[in-house]
């Protein structure tokens, strides 16, 4: 009953966002008051029958209803409950169901907060995001139906992907939608600044809000998702250039070009018509993502079901999303004027730099992601692209923009001088050379390129700094004063500095991680030691434990320094037997500079078969078998992580600047109700 | 008053213009460059032993785990296997930890180089993430050996479908 309710729920969502769609992009082309005003009810309503669907789902999934068919495909009685609840997203149905929860969400809080947005921009906004959410629940409500019944219902479910069973990944999902959908909404206020032909300074500030807020939980799902890949697959590595991490990347790189072009669009009133591109593609870029992930053309765990008819409708949906909205750029934008002149080095100089860059790499990540399915589409041979390629073009493109980062700040509108802000930025170069010849003597000279970009991070780092010290006058004034400045900075400037510091300890990870990983594979007897970056591993033996839906071999590991003990390290291979399938947990100890990780394989005849029922790791706990022992030594691999999470608290701090408050700012020259004024 | 800001405007546009087609123009060499040296094939076992793999070069390979051809070298984290399209078979030796989900008789897709000798020198061996899943790749190497309704069953089409 409770099943058929949200199956309803969904089909009524459906009907309201078809109403949405229509009537107050209607009432805004005739200016009609009384049409527009049914946006925001009509906003609300959606969210909240998804919402109910959502939660029929849910409690379809906690109380394991086996008569849901994708219950009883994701779940099992005896699954730890924050599992269960995940498990109502980590499907495909079900997923498609939170996307569009948070479609809702997001239409809906633009109809809440965006009061001072005017009716018609507002309605307009709507009216394209319902047309999103019309797509999208249309395509639930006929190819993906998460409340399928199945009759007779088995005993039991077939439980969730044991790889899903995880705290951190049943929060990637809804932050990385979150991320995408949020791109829904700068594309449907690009949209509608297209239909009413008019981008100004008002509509960049009442954009950049959605997108800092998409961005950043874009970045926070992202970084999950890679540490996930760090500590659940085993391999040490945190990230692959594989095609499903790169469907989310290419939206954030384009979300990140989009963040600095909307400062230009909002303060010197130039590169509308980019900005505007920058939204569509955003928007465009997270469809792909999605068909790319869910469709299943790519092997990964993310390819939850292989169906011809629902890629089909998802590559409907893109191409009529991204060509409806390219013609409708074509046609309006030239109409836009653009606004103020600047010089190439100068703040929009520096923004436009960024902007490049940020582009051309993402084209490459593009291209790189979807060259092998072209090729295949057209008969060819089948190729695949792996991470050398994207280290061969995608690294040297962000050299330097992220040299350029430092400057920007520091370079006035309009016209600036280059010198004159490197001798300001002096203080940061110091710091940056000092840390290369630091790096360079710890390291023996050996890895220049690591010491370059350990001096690049530096650089990043204290360049966002000094221009907060400039402008809190650090050193300068009295400490009252240096106080007062800083608690009196706008949240923006505070949000800037943090985030591009969040960027130099990202950098400052990546490289500590890429340069001097070190990795030690053994077999071993319970007894034996090993060494590992002065560290000293006593493999103590193994033994059986049981968790609540699974069994498992645990390794024990006593890890000395000199002969102290640093740590007693556990890593595990799990046997799921209603999946049927094995996990590798690794088992990995951070003091915060560097991890130690490791992970246990197979026994000594492991993996042949001739063994019914339990594989030989299970079988073989406890006993004197020589077993498969990984580990590795990754020095300062946790910052990519606490770097990202920098990035995400700028973005934060940015948000609650006063002037981006969503629906705070007013425009100038009409602040009542405006027909379409296309000139 | 006028001239002057309309030809700065358009020196403005031709200097962003010219940076653009510089970083596009950049982006380009980058790729084509990258893609000459980082290209892999893939190939299937039949390939292999119709030589028509190249040496020594980064490729990928996908098949089955040939039953009982999995051994380990005493002392050593060291695997032997052969992967087999049904029709032809290559040997692979890999230094490292299987996944999870290897198993004889199952896909298996496997990436490194083949060396002179004919074995097959895997740097990395990727199983599926899921029991109910096959890897494009050994579909497709199974499809060109014409055995992929050994496995599938007749009547089964390719790709395979989880529900």
């Amino acid at each position: 009953m409770i099943a058929e309710l949200g199956h309803y729920a969904l089909v009524l969502a459906l009907c309201v966002a078809l109403a949405q769609s229509i009537v107050p992009l209607a009432g805004a082309q005739k200016g009609d008051p009384a049409l527009m005003a049914t946006a925001k009810p009509a906003a609300y309503a959606q969210f909240l029958l998804v919402a109910l669907a959502f939660g029929c789902l849910i409690h379809a999934f906690v109380v394991s209803d086996f008569t849901v068919e994708n219950v009883v495909r994701n779940s099992h009685s005896q699954k730890p409950m924050l599992y269960k609840v995940s498990g109502a997203w980590g499907n495909h149905e079900g997923s498609m169901v939170l996307w569009s929860l948070i479609l809702a969400l997001f239409g809906a809080s633009v109809a809440a907060f965006g009061r001072n947005l005017p009716p018609g921009l507002k309605a307009r906004t709507l009216s394209i995001q319902a047309m999103i959410g019309v797509a999208f629940l249309a395509f639930i409500v006929f190819t993906s139906n998460p409340f399928e019944r199945v009759l007779p219902p088995p005993p039991d479910g077939q439980d969730l992907n044991p790889l899903l069973q995880d705290p951190g990944l049943a929060f990637h999902p809804p932050l990385l939608y979150v991320g995408y959908v949020g791109f829904s909404i700068v594309f449907a206020f690009a949209m509608a600044a297209l239909i009413e032909g008019r981008v100004d300074a008002a509509w960049a500030r009442w954009v950049r809000p959605w997108t800092l807020a998409a961005w950043a939980s874009l970045t926070a799902g992202i970084a999950l998702g890679s540490w996930w890949a760090y500590y659940e697959l085993g391999w040490g590595g945190w990230w692959f250039w594989d095609p499903v991490e790169n469907a989310s990347f290419m939206p954030w790189l384009v979300g990140a070009a989009l963040l600095h072009s909307a400062i230009v669009a909002e303060k010197r009133d130039a590169l509308k018509t980019w900005t505007i591109l920058l939204a569509i593609l955003a928007f465009a870029l997270s469809l792909i993502g999605t068909f790319l992930v869910r469709s299943g053309i790519l092997t990964s765990v993310h390819a939850f079901a292989v169906d011809p008819q629902r890629g089909v409708f998802i590559l409907a949906i893109i191409v009529v999303a991204i060509g409806g909205s390219l013609a409708l750029y074509a046609w309006r934008a030239p109409m836009l004027k653009g606004g103020g002149l600047f010089q190439p080095i100068s703040r929009e100089g520096a923004l436009v730099l960024n902007n490049l860059l940020l582009a051309t790499a993402t084209a490459t990540v593009f291209i790189g992601t979807l060259y092998p399915l072209f090729l295949e589409a057209l008969g060819g041979a089948k190729v695949s692209v792996g991470p050398p390629f994207f280290n061969a073009t995608f690294v040297p493109l962000m050299v330097p923009l992220l040299l350029a980062v430092s400057f920007g700040p520091l370079l006035g509108w309009k016209r600036a001088d280059l010198a004159g802000a490197l001798q300001r930025l002096r203080a940061a170069l110091v710091l940056s050379v000092a840390a290369i010849v630091v790096t360079l003597w710890m390291d023996h000279g050996r890895n220049l390129i690591a010491a370059a970009a350990i001096g690049l991070a530096a650089w990043l780092f204290f360049g966002a700094w000094v221009e907060w010290a400039e402008r809190v006058k650090l050193f300068r004034a009295p400490w009252a004063t240096v106080w007062e400045r800083a608690v009196n900075l706008p949240r923006a400037a505070w949000g800037m500095t943090i985030a591009h510091a969040g960027v130099g300890l990202m950098v400052l990870g990546i490289t500590g991680s890429t340069a001097w990983q070190s990795e030690s594979i053994k077999m071993m007897r319970p007894g034996e030691r090993f060494d590992l970056a002065g560290y000293t591993f006593v493999f103590k033996g193994t033994e059986r434990r049981e968790g609540p839906n699974f069994f498992a071999t645990r390794g024990v590991f006593e890890v000395y320094k000199g002969e102290r003990l640093y740590a007693t390290m556990t890593p595990e291979k799990r046997l799921f037997p209603v999946a049927g399938t094995t996990t590798t947990e690794a088992s990995i100890r951070t003091n915060i500079l560097a991890d130690l990780y490791l992970t246990i394989g197979d026994p000594e005849g492991g993996g042949q078969p001739g063994s019914p029922g339990a594989p030989a790791f299970i079988v073989m706990a406890g006993s004197d078998t020589p077993w498969t022992v990984r580990a590795y030594h990754n020095p300062l691999v946790p910052w990519i992580w606490l770097g990202s999470l920098v990035m995400v608290l700028g973005a934060g701090v940015s948000l609650t600047d006063r002037r981006h408050r969503v629906g705070a700012p007013r425009r100038m020259a009409a602040p009542g109700a405006m027909p379409a004024a296309a000139e | 008053m006028k001239l002057p800001k309309a030809r700065a405007a358009k020196r403005r546009r031709l200097a962003v213009l010219l940076l653009a087609l510089l970083g596009l123009g950049t982006a380009t060499a980058l790729t084509l460059t990258a893609f000459d040296d980082h290209l892999v094939f893939f190939h299937t076992p039949s390939d292999v032993a119709e030589k028509k793999a190249p040496v020594d070069r980064q490729m990928r390979i996908g098949g089955l785990v040939e039953m009982g051809s999995l051994e380990r070298t005493q002392g050593a984290p060291e695997v032997r296997f052969r992967v087999t399209d049904l029709e032809n078979a290559i040997p692979v030796v890999y230094r490292g930890v299987l996944p999870d989900l290897f198993r004889e008789g199952q896909g298996v897709v496997a990436n490194g180089k083949l060396a002179a000798d004919g074995v097959f020198r895997a740097s990395e061996v990727l199983a599926r993430h899921d029991e109910n899943y096959m890897p494009p790749e050994v579909a497709e190497a199974l499809k060109r050996s014409g055995r992929w309704q050994d496995v599938v069953g007749p009547g089964t089409a390719p790709p395979p479908a989880r529900n």
